[in-house]
């Protein structure tokens, strides 16, 4: 639980807001190269698993809409078109009774 | 990577701990992280699993709230270890799936341009050499704490980890937009990072605050973070930084600064990220015709760190309590703990103040309780007089929690 401690400088200056640093020392910024890790998660296996797996995935991987709570089926419905009208999801119209459907059936509040 | 921790009074030694079994969760974390570990948070309703992760470059380990694009959660013991959140457990939240995995600090520019006299393109090296900030601030999603909304909300379903403190360092916002020549005129400032939507005719993420607002000498641009330059899933390798108001605002991989001379109206501005314009944005849930307006300020919060809800804590002895607490736009005045559900309210010592937008901890005890159940109970008051409410505010998207949040506890 030992922590390092900050030198007085350092904390005298972060007292008032924001404080020029005088004799700060320079600071060098190295390039970065990372990889990000995938999700390869899909929707549990059901009625219109293959319509939601095949039009939610692409901007955001299954946990943003698995780790939903239980809602009314109006919520899904008014998120599925917040999807299409104001993030643009190219979804067909045909495809949305099944998607809302699917989604009130896993996470349904009614 | 050791991250500077601020030598407090108050950090947790031998003779602190008092919850055993959280104290041992606590030094094992990352050891059964590693072995697919699971958190509960827990979510009323539920779900409530989440797994602990270690997949992220430069991030230890993090409750996993979505892979893509990356919403990582803080584990709260870490804000049981210091003040300042250490890089490698700061949470991470991103919009649009598309985020660059590689930067390079030779060829990266910062454009300011718009309403301006003189439009900048900015190396890394020109920002270096403008004079030096740094500001200690607390970085919070405005969504934070959202999982304990009710009735429940869709969006990101955090617990209370969507927050950090940390030391930034870097420029005056001022002083760049000074070397461009703001217009006469010009009225709100729009700020985009590197990060674009999957899809081309999505609104990409953008943020713009008001010019007086910009020009305040306080927003800055910030190329380090606890002394370090920043993770790349915090905005590398700059961000800017806006103290005192939701991280919504605090643009991320930050790469273009336009000056406006109308409104910003774009989706993120002015159709996202809006709460009631009413006291706490509390509505009723169901109620219409609310005005609303863009997110703006933080609000006071405070938190106990070193027990967990449903711990056991020694009838017929004294338990040291601990915790965190920020003032929202302003500094901490005071904190007072409850013992009792409310009943009796005592004033808690505060530790060491290292800025007033930054967390500040706080202290306090309970003197030889009964056995039984018992409600732990913590409130700041800010420097301008506001505390935090005694019931949870509710609105559709989930924004700004800050009631006093309660801790049920057994003794004996
Ligand atoms: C074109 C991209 C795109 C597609 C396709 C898409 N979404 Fe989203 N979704 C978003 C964005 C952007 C957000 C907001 C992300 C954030 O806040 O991190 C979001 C957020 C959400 C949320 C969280 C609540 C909210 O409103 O922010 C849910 C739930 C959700 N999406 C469900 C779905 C479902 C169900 C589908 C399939 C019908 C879907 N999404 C398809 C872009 C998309």
């Amino acid at each position: 639980m030992s922590r390092s401690i900050v030198p007085a400088g350092v904390v005298l200056v972060a007292l008032l807001s924001p404080l020029p640093l005088r004799a700060a020392p320079p600071f060098e910024l190295k390039s970065l190269q990372l990889d990000l890790p995938d999700s390869d998660r899909t929707f549990p296996d059901g009625p219109g698993a293959d319509v939601i797996n095949g039009n939610c995935l692409a901007c955001h991987s299954a946990g943003m809409v698995l780790n939903q709570p239980a809602l009314p089926k109006a919520a899904w419905s008014a998120e599925v078109d917040k999807m299409i009208h104001s993030y643009k999801a190219p979804i067909d119209a045909g495809d949305v009774p099944a998607i809302v459907d699917y989604l009130a059936r896993i996470k349904g509040a009614d | 990577m050791m991250q500077p921790a601020h030598p407090s009074r108050f950090l947790p030694t031998r003779r602190h701990v008092i919850a055993g079994a959280s104290a041992v969760a606590l030094a094992s974390l990352s050891r059964r992280a590693a072995a697919g570990m699971f958190v509960d948070l827990p979510l009323p309703g539920g779900p409530d699993s989440r797994q602990i992760t270690t997949a992220f470059p430069q991030k230890g380990a993090m409750i996993l709230q979505r892979t893509r694009p990356p919403l990582l959660e803080t584990p709260f013991e870490v804000f049981d270890q210091g003040v300042f959140t250490p890089n490698d457990r700061f949470f991470v939240r991103w919009h649009w799936a598309v985020i660059p995995t590689e930067i390079d600090v030779a060829s990266f520019r910062l454009a300011v341009r718009g309403y301006v006299n003189t439009p900048l393109s900015l190396s890394l090296d020109d920002i270096l050499k403008l004079p030096a900030v740094e500001l200690a601030a607390v970085n919070q999603c405005s969504g934070n704490s959202r999982g304990y909304f009710q009735p429940r909300v869709a969006g990101g379903e955090w617990s209370h980890g969507a927050m950090g403190n940390a030391r930034w360092r870097g420029v005056r916002l001022k002083d760049v937009l000074d070397r461009a020549g703001v217009k006469a005129g010009a009225v709100q400032v729009r700020f985009n990072g590197l990060d674009e939507p999957v899809v081309a005719e999505a609104p990409d993420f953008m943020k713009s605050l008001d010019i007086d607002h910009a020009r305040d000498g306080e927003v800055m641009l910030a190329y380090a973070m606890n002394g370090e330059q920043l993770p790349l899933l915090n905005g590398f390798p700059l961000r800017l930084i806006v103290p005192g108001w939701y991280s919504t605002y605090w643009v991320k991989m930050l790469n273009d600064i336009e000056v406006l001379s109308q409104p910003d109206t774009n989706y993120w501005t002015a159709t996202a990220y809006r709460i009631p314009d009413t006291p706490h944005a509390n509505v009723d849930p169901g109620q219409t015709g609310v005005r609303t307006v863009p997110i703006n300020r933080m609000v006071p919060r405070s938190f106990i760190t070193n027990v967990k809800p449903g711990a056991t804590l020694p009838a017929a002895a004294v338990t040291e309590v601990r915790g965190i607490a920020f003032g929202g736009d302003t500094g901490v005045a005071r904190v007072d703990f409850s013992p009792d559900g409310g009943a009796s309210w005592q004033q808690a010592e505060l530790g060491d103040d290292q800025g007033k937008y930054g967390f500040r901890q706080w202290l306090s005890r309970i003197a030889a309780p009964k056995k039984g159940d018992a409600v732990l109970m913590v409130r700041c008051t800010n420097r301008d007089g506001v505390a935090q409410p005694d019931t949870p505010n509710w609105n559709p998207n989930g924004f700004m929690r800050n009631v006093v949040e309660a801790t049920k506890v057994a003794i004996g």
